[in-house]
């Protein structure tokens, strides 16, 4: 699903090669959930929010960063993923435990709630993508477009493009719209499209969960 | 100087899918409102596949086109053809045989700046896609035509470029807003009554626009284009040259009550035209 990007030094080399790539297709990358590599780097964490401004001008949204010390970031920035190895920072905290409290100083930051509002219609084409929690839609979600949330999504309007919640790994994450003309849905990668869904579901407001790895849908009037 | 470039207004038709009617609606409305008095030139953006010319009955006065003012071969007063029987409309024609790539960003941005200058109403001619031609038609413009078929892949496409001229456009980029509005063009009654189309309900609806006008499908147009002229001098009482100068009236700001087509007003109009002709 998520592609990764892996930039190497110099960056504005790697830039211009991306441009040469893509400017073939310049929509390649758009509505795709990026994850960026950035083990080939040594970078400050300005210049990494200065090189995802860089590719957020050219229509490439970062979902996560890889490779890298989640520790060292801030909550500005794309939340770090694993890939099922451990990070820079689980080998500091293993190796520094034996000192007496460095290991405490290095515990996981917590996690600010945080949601984000759209109050108008997203149009066809556009992709709203959201990993830290929820996505509140004041208006229609259009055929084609999409709204990816590591929390919940609300859509206060029609949902007729995309629909994918919990994004980042969250099986509690949940989708509400108030008329069902949904394309596609999906929680924490378990989906089903419009074809998968009772009939008797559309057009109506409806909401949408797991339970136990089954993707249920159901009306809520 | 200044000041009167600040009146004009920039109108992008646009549609994202071809064949809606964009060329047609361009003559119409650019004939419209010179006929009401205002200034206006009609700009085709559809480099290589250029059409506003024939619609407008002056293809074999072209001399110079838009590609030539913007890189600088040919000044914007040897480009622009005037009208034969409007004397306030003018064409700049596009150029055939080259392609969108002859547009830059800046070489629009002063054509747009001059004839902002020069008229009150510069109407850009969109060609149909989401690429360089269409985004640099809509890049400078204070207001959206959006032109829309009532059905289903028409209006899908309408609403991509609804989105793009809220993202992509000069004024979106500065903050502000570009007025949007939509024209359902090519509505045909009896299919609506049949259900064989989208209702007017239901696109507004998908497209969360303000509704512009909506033109019937009509033989009409098509004999407009083919004689070259623009609907609303080839035939000014006829239904859609009639809803196309309404449209301009509410483009310039007048309270016009909107009219949908009914089945009933088809078969009268039906009648009355068989005897008229």
């Amino acid at each position: 699903m998520a592609f990764v990007l892996a930039p190497t030094a110099p960056i504005t080399d790697w830039l211009r090669e991306l441009d040469k790539r893509t400017g073939t297709s310049p929509a390649f990358f758009v509505g795709r959930p990026i994850i960026l590599d950035l083990q080939a780097l040594t970078l400050e964490e300005t210049q990494i929010g200065e090189l995802i401004t860089q590719l957020g001008e050219r229509g490439v949204r970062v979902m996560a960063l890889e490779g890298i010390d989640a520790d060292q970031l801030g909550a500005s920035l794309p939340p770090v993923l694993k890939r099922g190895r451990p990070s820079a920072g689980d080998a500091l905290l293993s190796a520094s435990s034996s000192h007496n409290g460095v290991a405490t100083a290095r515990l996981p930051r917590r996690q600010e709630p945080s949601s984000l509002l759209i109050d108008s219609p997203i149009r066809s084409g556009q992709s709203v993508i959201f990993p830290n929690g929820d996505v509140t839609v004041l208006g229609p979600v259009a055929s084609g477009a999409e709204v990816v949330a590591g929390g919940s999504i609300h859509i206060y309007g029609a949902l007729r493009g995309r629909a994918m919640a919990g994004s980042m790994g969250n099986a509690r994450a949940r989708i509400f719209c108030s008329k069902n003309e949904a394309e596609l849905i999906s929680i924490d990668g378990y989906y089903r499209t419009a074809e998968e869904m009772d009939a008797s579901l559309r057009s109506r407001p409806t909401q949408c969960w797991l339970e136990n790895r089954v993707l249920a849908i159901a009306a809520l009037d | 100087m200044g000041e009167t470039a600040s009146m004009a207004k920039v109108l992008v038709v646009t549609s994202g899918k071809g064949g809606v009617g964009k060329t047609t609606t361009t003559a119409a409305l650019g004939a419209a409102l010179a006929q009401a008095g205002q200034k206006v030139a009609v700009v085709d953006f559809d480099v290589g596949l250029r059409n506003l010319d024939l619609v407008m009955g002056a293809e074999r006065r072209v001399v110079f086109d838009l590609v030539n003012v913007i890189q600088g071969t040919a000044k914007l007063s040897q480009a622009l053809i005037r009208d034969k029987r409007l004397e306030t409309l003018w064409l700049l024609p596009a150029s055939q045989t080259r392609d969108k790539d002859a547009l830059t960003e800046e070489g629009v941005a002063s054509v747009i700046q001059e004839l902002r200058g020069k008229f009150d109403w510069v109407i850009c001619d969109s060609p149909a896609g989401i690429e360089r031609g269409a985004t640099l038609a809509m890049r400078f413009a204070d207001t959206a035509v959006i032109v829309t078929n009532p059905e289903v892949s028409s209006v899908r496409d309408s609403d991509r470029i609804i989105g793009l001229l809220d993202s992509k456009t000069e004024k979106a980029e500065k903050g502000q807003r570009i007025d949007k509005h939509v024209l359902i063009t090519r509505y045909d009654a009896q299919r609506a009554a049949r259900g064989e189309m989208l209702n007017i309900e239901d696109v507004l609806e998908i497209l969360s626009t303000p509704l512009l006008g909506i033109i019937p499908e009509s033989e009409d147009v098509l004999r407009a284009s083919n004689v070259g002229s623009p609907v609303t001098i080839s035939n000014a009482t006829s239904a859609p040259a009639r809803a196309y100068l309404d449209a301009a009236r509410r483009l310039k700001g007048d309270d016009v009550p909107m009219n949908i087509p009914s089945e009933r007003k088809g078969l009268f109009d039906k009648l009355f035209g068989r005897r008229a002709a």
